[in-house]
């Protein structure tokens, strides 16, 4: 029996359903074939069959059963056709005519062994968060070709070649090994923030945060933290990015241009993502693990968040929790950051101190970041001269337009030459 | 990502109906929906209303508002409950509405929660811009 709606556009619908149940689909689909890829092409065929019979029978009662039976047989039948041809439908299981497996247990399995299988080490960044996006945040290759502007043929080989990749590398469809989880489940957490991070200051497009594709980010990561509930970094990320979220109408000017952390109008963040985020930390905090690189990073966001002014800001906290980021994560940004937390904690001196230490140490040549943090602290302490040729060297460096044209007000704001 | 609230009105016969069902099934099944929307990470909200004899209605139509005991107008449908879900689109939270588990004599409205853009005509006004700082105050 078809459920009683109009089908007005079969192809949105499918979209729906396909955002709630890829998951479910190709998770069973792969835990019956062992090869997600081949899983992934079986669903595709399926949605194609969708779109073809929906219009006339009506949509399904229960859609997300439809297609994955649809896959099924057709996993069935090529495997039959095949047997002799491709080796790939060998890997089929025996147990394909039985029943599916409906438990929620396996339901929440599956989706878990998806994740990591999309998220799996052999798979080049790109490749990973194009296939995540696709089988467990449910998006049409369309959609992710809108994302990541690039064309749909494009975006369309990515997959291809993403899912031939981890045929032919024979991954197993299965969650990690105990000795093996701290390593895998990091780089699902990468995957996820890389996708927010793209959103929170896109290389790419002219403009400087995409929050759609930020959004999609945190779809996946309140997602995860629903499937890892005793993780304490997935609360964690979700904490980082819903804090980082709360910043996003105040980031951009009216002509699109960046606005600074100490410039944004914090009367603008938005209250309900800071809610949640620190209510995602507190749930990271409460496990008693203690706080590891995503928690750390979100209890500074969490300091910005409660301050009511650049002023009125925990700098002394901060510097804290960046050190304890730096032992965790010896890395010269957050060293950077250090700084320029030591500065305000302490005085602009103390922050060009460290500045200088990691410009010794050569670790950031190449980036604009540290002739516009070194150029800052200079003219803080009225050092004009070699603040403007610091500055004058961030232009240089500097790639993202937006970026520059906050360095060059800088620049054009120190006092004239003498 | 638009915000849907799905609004959960049932028959009072149909209430008084479900208070013979195990009350743990009925906890058991909404928990397992309400799971599969947390672990979709759609789930952005949403609460239980306790008996509509509870409440009590503040009715405008006269001078003054007039309060009375009880559920709202002639009781044909009660309001009791509601979820707030974050989705991609129209079309999703409609799928998700259709999975509630609910029976005959219930309904679930769906509407679209307003967001800063619906206000876009009347940025500059005033209420406007105090809205937009009491919720950075998080009131």
């Amino acid at each position: 029996m078809a459920r009683g709606r109009p089908v007005t556009d079969v192809t949105r619908t499918v979209d729906a359903i396909w955002r709630i149940e890829s998951r479910r689909i190709v998770g069973a689909l792969a835990r019956m074939t062992g090869d997600l890829g081949l899983a992934e092409d079986l669903a595709q065929e399926a949605v194609a069959d969708a779109l073809v019979q929906w219009p006339e029978s009506g949509v399904p009662d229960n859609p997300g059963a439809w297609l994955t039976a649809v896959a099924k047989r057709k996993a069935i039948d090529g495997w039959r056709r095949r047997e002799r041809l491709d080796e790939r439908y060998r890997a089929i299981a025996h147990d394909l005519e039985e029943a599916v497996d409906d438990s929620p247990e396996l339901i929440h399995d599956d989706a878990l062994r998806l994740i990591f299988t999309a998220c799996h080490p052999v798979l080049g960044p790109e490749a990973q968060v194009a296939l995540t996006l696709r089988v467990v945040g449910g998006l049409s290759t369309e959609e992710l070709a809108r994302l990541f502007l690039v064309p749909v043929p494009t975006m369309q080989q990515r997959i291809v070649r993403a899912k031939k990749t981890l045929t032919a590398a024979r991954v197993p469809f299965e969650a990690p090994a105990p000795t093996q989880w701290a390593a895998r489940l990091s780089t699902v957490l990468g995957v996820i923030y890389l996708v927010f991070s793209e959103g929170y200051s896109a290389t790419s497009g002219d403009r400087l945060i995409r929050t759609d594709l930020a959004r999609e980010a945190l779809r996946l990561g309140r997602a995860l933290a629903g499937l890892l509930p005793r993780e304490p970094e997935v609360h964690g990320l979700v904490a980082l990015m819903e804090l980082q979220s709360s910043r996003f109408r105040a980031r951009v000017a009216d002509d699109g241009s960046a606005i600074l952390l100490d410039d944004q109008d914090r009367s603008r963040w938005d209250a309900a993502h800071i809610r949640r985020g620190r209510e995602a930390l507190a749930r990271a905090d409460a496990l008693g693990q203690g706080r590891a690189s995503y928690s750390l990073q979100a209890a500074i966001a969490e300091a910005h968040a409660v301050a009511p002014s650049v002023d009125e800001t925990d700098w002394e906290r901060i510097v804290v929790l960046y050190e304890a980021l730096g032992r965790l994560n010896p890395n010269p940004v957050v060293e950077l950051n250090r700084a320029i937390a030591v500065s305000k904690a302490v005085d602009p001196e103390a922050g060009l101190q460290i500045v200088d230490t990691i410009a010794r140490d050569d670790a950031l040549r190449g980036s604009y970041l540290l002739p516009s943090v070194r150029g800052e602290l200079l003219a803080q302490l009225g050092r004009i001269e070699e603040a403007r040729s610091e500055f004058t060297t961030a232009v240089r460096l500097v790639t993202n337009e937006q970026q520059r044209a906050v360095l060059v007000a800088k620049l054009e704001r120190l006092a004239p030459l003498s | 990502m638009p915000k849907y609230m799905f609004i959960m009105r049932t028959t009072a016969e149909a209430l008084e109906a479900s208070k013979d069902l195990d009350f743990e099934e009925i906890i058991n099944a909404m928990g397992a929906y309400n799971e599969s929307m947390v672990t979709a990470g759609v789930m952005a909200g949403g609460d239980g209303l306790t008996d509509a004899k509870e409440g009590f209605v503040v009715d405008f139509s006269a001078d003054k508002p007039v309060i009375t005991d009880g559920p709202y107008g002639e009781v044909h449908e009660l309001f009791n409950g509601f979820w707030i879900v974050d989705v991609s689109s129209r079309e999703e939270a409609a799928e998700w509405a259709s999975r509630a588990p609910l029976g005959p004599g219930s309904k679930l409205e769906v509407r679209r929660i307003t967001d800063e853009s619906d206000f876009a005509d009347f940025a500059d006004n005033e209420y406007i811009e105090k809205e937009k700082e009491w919720r950075a105050a998080g009131l």
